[in-house]
């Protein structure tokens, strides 16, 4: 296990390698020109200053080390300087943003508690919510229950976040007047009403996550019950007189659970990506706006850098889906 | 005569029946399995409802989409609610001859909606086959030569490694002026939104399509074919694909609904069509900004793709049911 674990770390880096040469081609290649907002009456030779000054004056493959180094060699080195206190990073030059000529990473620090608090909320949500619906729907195939919750995973499939997004809007925030429609990330918890106000805001755009989850989710659980069900050691537990409850949430649940925690680690870089529009539709200051700012304004290096952590997440999370598979599974052996 | 023998000769003249009845073909095989899936033909008949009423109602319905009201038509025309909307309050501004209403610059609603429609739809069925065509062929090419299986199949985990909807958006950004410049403005981003939703999704199809190929290949028709001498390329045309034909046409309809339901995620987020162009998801954009005021611009376009999201998804269950040999006739 630990062998198979390692070589896939290996063999995840060329991967990532490849990703991020990917994303940093289809910027250079790109016709988009950084300096179009600046106004036409600065004059050329300046405009050439301030492109240099951006570092864009060096042949791709030099700027593409750079970032490179930049990324993988020195952020991690001010991470460290952040923790221990040393100094490891002092003078090294950054991934700078254009937008405001602060370094990237700091910006990506300060957003990320906000998408992490919606989203993993919500994906915990989410979870809560599914697995007892799948087992229940497998328990009782074919029961109104079953068929009421396949409709219901179909419209969470079929609703887009942005539609359900501003329907919520529309009823809770609108009509009934619950809940803020704008997230308030300057909102910090320090008593029981501002707690109550946090709870409020966070409610409706968990809501709307988790609904494309549980819908996804709750499938996912009702099959690969379904599969143990009929298997030969459930009749076996049967005959041999263990209680119904021992038998569906001893027995089959913790067979059925294996692929399902699979698919719970493969989902959580995707939801990042969803998280995008719920967080524009709820003004989240989190990542996901940030990346959508930064796309408008023509800000590359924290353009690339945000689109490099989404790849990040994902190859993480896929190499964190095998290893648990193999080591839920007994049958699966990677040698 | 007794009993039994009675009974032998029904059975008898029961399996005579059976045999000289004509050969049911397998698309009314398909057919019958798919009718009885009840949730596949409400899907079906809802998605040729909004298709029809997308492609024809522009004909039929007597409002311009593209008619902006000027001067004092402007005045009256703009901001009116839908007709229904007298039912609890009858004060409110309508008129019979604007269905559901006016925006704020007194364009008709329901010719917008089926403007959008139009291009919504296109979209999302020119992705789903550019997707389908580059999925069947990787697949396809995968699963029968060898040689090539593995580099392709890397290219396919890599493409699924990528973070695609920030891509897509930082590529709908960075392409639009340049394409825009070259094809026109619309004609430029419907090529441009279709080939970023077609390059990035055809990977499930690939998958699929390249395992169902691997165990066609090593059946014994593919290897008679091989016999008599016939070239690859008549082998994968004509023995292959028809075999594969069900996977894909699965993906076909699933790729619809992902496709349809990108565009207006972009459109939503301001990189999609321009504004004087709707699509469904730019009219939920433009809508959100005054929604306590005008609920119903909101609802309308998120209404119709989820609807036609939702029957297309039923759509493909059935179809994956009926197609299945397995299933089929259970």
């Amino acid at each position: 296990m630990l062998t198979f674990t390692i070589r896939r770390l290996i063999i995840a880096v060329p991967t990532l390698l490849f990703i991020s040469l990917v994303i940093f081609l289809l910027l250079e290649l790109a016709p988009g020109d950084p300096m179009a907002q600046v106004p036409l009456t600065v004059p050329p030779e300046v405009k050439e200053k301030m492109r240099l000054a951006l570092g864009l004056g060096e042949p791709v493959h030099i700027r593409f080390w750079k970032w490179i180094v930049q990324f993988f060699w020195i952020e991690p080195q001010v991470l460290i300087d952040h923790i221990f206190g040393t100094s490891f990073s002092a003078g090294d030059l950054r991934v700078i943003s254009w937008q405001t000529r602060s370094p990237v990473m700091d910006i990506v620090v300060q957003r990320l508690p906000q998408t992490l608090m919606v989203v993993g909320t919500a994906y915990i949500v989410a979870i809560l919510i599914a697995l007892p619906i799948g087992i229940y729907s497998a328990y009782r195939q074919y029961s109104w229950f079953d068929q009421l919750g396949t409709f219901v995973s179909m419209v969470g499939f079929s609703v887009p976040p942005f539609f359900s997004g501003v329907l919520v809007i529309v009823i809770f925030s609108v009509q009934l007047g619950w809940f803020p429609s704008i997230y308030d990330t300057t909102l910090e918890v320090t008593s029981w009403e501002t707690f109550v106000k946090q709870l409020q805001q966070m409610v409706m755009p968990v809501m709307v996550l988790a609904l494309q989850i549980t819908a996804q989710l709750s499938r996912f659980m009702r099959a690969s019950m379904l599969d143990n069900l009929n298997q030969d050691y459930v009749r076996t537990a049967r005959a041999k007189g263990l209680g119904e409850y021992v038998v569906v949430m001893v027995h089959v649940l913790r067979n059925s659970m294996i692929p399902v925690v699979t698919v719970i680690a493969l989902g959580v870089p995707s939801i990042f990506g969803g998280a995008i529009i719920t967080e524009q539709v709820f003004k989240v200051n989190g990542i996901g706006q940030l990346l959508i700012g930064a796309i408008q304004a023509n800000d590359l290096p924290m353009v690339q850098t945000l689109t490099f952590i989404f790849a990040v997440l994902i190859v993480l999370f896929n190499l964190i889906a095998d290893v648990l598979y193999g080591i839920l599974d007994p049958r699966i052996r990677y040698d | 005569m007794t009993d039994a023998a009675k009974d032998q000769s029904l059975q008898h003249s029961s399996v005579q029946d059976e045999l000289s009845k004509p050969p049911r073909s397998q698309w009314r095989d398909i057919w019958d399995q798919f009718k009885s899936h009840r949730g596949a033909l409400f899907g079906g008949c809802l998605f040729l409802g909004i298709v029809l009423g997308v492609v024809v109602g522009p004909f039929v319905y007597w409002n311009d989409a593209k008619f902006v009201p000027t001067g004092r038509d402007f005045i009256t025309l703009r901001d009116m609610r839908p007709i229904y909307h007298v039912l609890w309050d009858p004060s409110a501004k309508m008129d019979w001859a604007y269905p559901l209403g006016t925006d704020n610059l007194g364009r008709d609603t329901l010719a917008r909606l089926m403007f959008g429609g139009r291009v919504s739809l296109a979209v999302g069925m020119a992705a789903m086959i550019l997707a389908l065509i580059l999925g069947s062929f990787i697949g396809v090419i995968a699963g029968y030569f060898k040689k090539l299986d593995g580099l392709l199949m890397r290219l396919t985990d890599l493409f699924l490694a990528l973070p695609l909807l920030p891509m897509i958006l930082v590529a709908a950004v960075l392409f639009r002026e340049s394409l825009s410049q070259s094809i026109g403005p619309e004609g430029g981003i419907f090529v441009l939104i279709v080939c970023l939703i077609g390059i990035t999704s055809w990977m499930p199809t690939a998958r699929i399509v390249r395992g169902d190929v691997l165990a066609i290949k090593e059946r014994e028709f593919v290897l008679a074919a091989r016999s008599i001498g016939t070239k690859p390329s008549n082998i994968i045309s004509r023995h292959i694909l028809p075999n594969v034909l069900s996977p894909i046409m699965v993906s076909a309809t699933l790729g619809i609904a992902t496709a349809i339901i990108t565009e207006s995620a972009l459109s939503f987020l301001g990189f999609g069509f321009p504004p004087d162009f709707p699509t469904w998801g730019r009219l939920l954009n433009d809508a959100v900004d005054r929604m306590t005021l005008f609920p119903e611009r909101v609802l309308w376009p998120g209404i119709l793709i989820s609807l036609t999201v939702l029957s297309v998804n039923y759509l493909g269950d059935g179809l994956r049911d009926a197609l299945d040999p397995r299933i089929r006739g259970r």
